[in-house]
């Protein structure tokens, strides 16, 4: 194809991208070397029946003038990154001195909000990713061993989870778990704990959210892994079996190999997915003892009154970071297999 | 017919369906329980005396009369006026779907006939701005939508739910358009079509499969987006999943949590419907996606 024949049929598509996906990307890092501008106070003298008093008071006319004539705010460096909400360097240190041990340090570190987001963006990352694969690739392996006519209903009921909606989708478990909902008071019953709430405790709302995580996804790889099994060549299967393979063997050796590329693929979306998860903790209710890196930013955007543009680019920022180190290694392998197969 | 060294032993058999059971139940009991308790009252579906209420429906029985109840379905779409959030819903996600369609396939069309280095580079940029995530370029939009008076639209949000689709549109019928066997256009274009008429005339007839499927991508992506359509749009112009997600604050207040558990069902339904119908689509793309490209 022509450059010029190229250029406009892509035009219109890499225009929407550039403007709102890499445009959003400057603008969320100017964001973060800025802040908010400091109420203007005004000294005003009180005086009451008890005598007078000096107060400071905002100037709201002048604060809101100030925000109107700039409403980016004020050139602050690197100041959000480093403060308490962020990074954080003040508290680390002085963590790293006062504490007696790596694990009292970690402790006190994961006090931050940020390092506590970030502890539970990448557990649920690196727990429900390998779990998603595990289990997808079981659940392909049964259906594909189905009767013919049972597999289109099982494979319908199969995508349910993935197709709903994933604030629908946490809340219709949230409510099941619920101490008044079934799960919820039978869990009860079977523990003999009538005050057993999935909710109350960060240890079991961590594991209900990966679990949410886990049924959520699980669809996709079974899907994808279903479709692989369906190219699995017969030939390579058979001889297998002459060799006196067993199912096993057949399975590791045979099957195993043929999905590679697909279990990238699947890691690939899955680690992309997963590091951005937000929607379950606002279905599960769950930020009193889970908060996720987009969590975090949401939360500094989504009060109407005070935005903190500034933090939530901070915060941004250090999360695109994040997804591209995850990413790395994955997209080299894409890229590397990408040029072989085109070039 | 398969032969006999492929036959499973019983035993494994049984262990493998037992599974698939296990896996099916937790996927659709979710699902059937909600809709059933969505017809009782909040009394029975978060029962405080014996979570079997919500099967027997007593306190149904009780406070309206019958074992079934439409009250919750009655105050979130008419009280609570949830049928405005769905009329939202439907404007954005047709446009969405439409718009990104037009892009896309444009797109995905060049890509894939490009044949050129920075075609490649193209892709790989693309599943780049697949792997940010939402929350992080709409915190980057909000001033700049602040200023100049862009926040709370329907067209704003369509526009930037677009831009986010365009990734996975692209890459998505850009391994269809490499199924569609090269020679069709060219040989159009031999016979004296410029490029854009071979497109017109020669792809868009066969190129409807591939469309279909990743046009129901884009439909469940936009119609499943919280992120966006909560920060983006005002109050008036808000959307079924922000709603329901607003109903969680004030319906817990209020006692009338069955608005929101019948406000999920409602917009669960059209999801069912659609998989019902456009399942073998929904496989084949998720697959031609993983499997081809």
């Amino acid at each position: 194809m022509k450059n010029r024949t190229f250029f406009w049929f892509i035009l219109p598509s890499l225009i929407t991208m550039l403007l709102f996906i890499a445009l959003p990307i400057v603008s969320v890092v100017v964001q973060s070397l800025h802040i908010e501008h400091e109420a203007v106070l005004n000294e005003v003298e009180n005086c009451g029946p008890f005598g007078c008093k000096k107060e400071l008071v905002i100037d709201v006319e002048e604060t809101k003038k100030l925000k109107l004539e700039n409403p980016l705010g004020k050139f602050n460096g690197f100041g959000t990154y480093t403060n308490r909400n962020h990074l954080a360097f003040k508290e680390i240190q002085q963590a790293w001195i006062e504490s007696e041990g790596f694990i009292s340090f970690i402790s006190m570190s994961l006090n931050l909000p940020f390092y506590r987001a970030l502890a539970f963006t990448l557990t649920y990352t690196f727990i429900v990713t390998p779990f998603v694969l595990f289990f997808g690739f079981l659940i392909a392996l049964g259906v594909n061993s189905l009767p013919k006519v049972m597999k289109g209903p099982t494979i319908f009921i199969s995508l349910l989870p993935m197709i709903v909606t994933p604030l629908i989708g946490s809340l219709i478990l949230f409510w099941m778990i619920d101490a008044q909902g079934i799960i919820g008071s039978i869990l009860q019953e079977i523990f003999d704990d009538p005050n057993l709430s999935l909710k109350a405790s960060p240890l079991l709302t961590w594991i209900m959210l990966m679990v949410y995580g886990v049924w959520h996804s699980s669809p996709f790889a079974f899907i994808v892994f279903y479709a692989g099994l369906q190219t699995v060549p017969s030939d390579t299967i058979e001889a297998a079996m002459i060799d006196g393979a067993s199912r096993w063997e057949r399975t590791k050796y045979v099957v195993l190999p043929h999905l590679m590329p697909l279990t990238i693929f699947i890691l690939l979306i899955q680690l992309m997915d997963n590091f951005r998860v937000f929607e379950p903790i606002v279905g599960f209710s769950a930020q009193a003892n889970a908060t996720s890196l987009s969590w975090i930013i949401y939360n500094d955007i989504s009060n109407n009154e005070d935005q903190f543009f500034g933090s939530a680019g901070a915060t941004s920022v250090l999360t695109i970071i994040g997804v591209s180190v995850l990413l790395i290694p994955v997209l080299i392998r894409t890229w590397r297999e990408f040029n072989r197969k085109v070039v | 017919m398969p032969s006999l060294a492929q036959r499973r032993s019983p035993v494994l058999n049984m262990i493998i369906w037992g599974f698939v059971l296990v896996w099916i139940i937790a996927a659709s009991f979710p699902f059937f329980w909600t809709l059933w308790g969505s017809f009782k009252v909040q009394g029975d579906f978060f029962s405080k005396a014996d979570w079997t209420n919500a099967i027997t429906g007593v306190r149904t029985q009780v406070e309206t009369g019958g074992a079934f109840t439409g009250s919750g379905y009655f105050g979130a779409w008419i009280t609570k006026s949830f049928w405005l959030a769905a009329i939202n819903t439907g404007i954005i996600v047709f446009s969405v779907v439409i718009i990104s369609l037009t892009l896309g396939t444009l797109g995905g069309y060049a890509l894939a006939r490009s044949g050129k280095r920075y075609a490649f580079y193209l892709l790989m940029l693309a599943l780049v701005f697949r792997a940010m995530p939402h929350i992080t370029l709409v915190s980057g939009y909000l001033l700049p939508f602040f200023e100049w008076n862009l926040w709370g639209h329907i067209p704003t949000a369509i526009i930037v739910m677009v831009a986010i689709n365009q990734p996975f549109t692209l890459w998505m019928l850009h391994s269809f358009f490499l199924n569609i066997p090269k020679d069709l256009d060219e040989s159009a274009m031999v016979d004296g079509c410029t490029r854009f008429q071979a497109f017109r005339h020669v792809i868009i007839p066969v190129m409807w499969p591939g469309v279909v499927t990743t046009g129901l991508f884009s439909f469940l992506l936009a119609y499943n987006d919280f992120t966006v359509t909560a920060t983006l749009l005002s109050q008036a112009n808000q959307t079924m999943v922000p709603k329901i997600a607003s109903f969680l604050g004030t319906t817990q207040t209020e006692g009338n949590v069955m608005f929101a558990v019948a406000a999920v069902v409602s917009a669960t339904a059209p999801l069912f419907i659609l998989i019902l119908f456009f399942q073998r689509q929904i496989v084949s793309g998720l697959t031609a996606g993983a499997v081809k490209g």
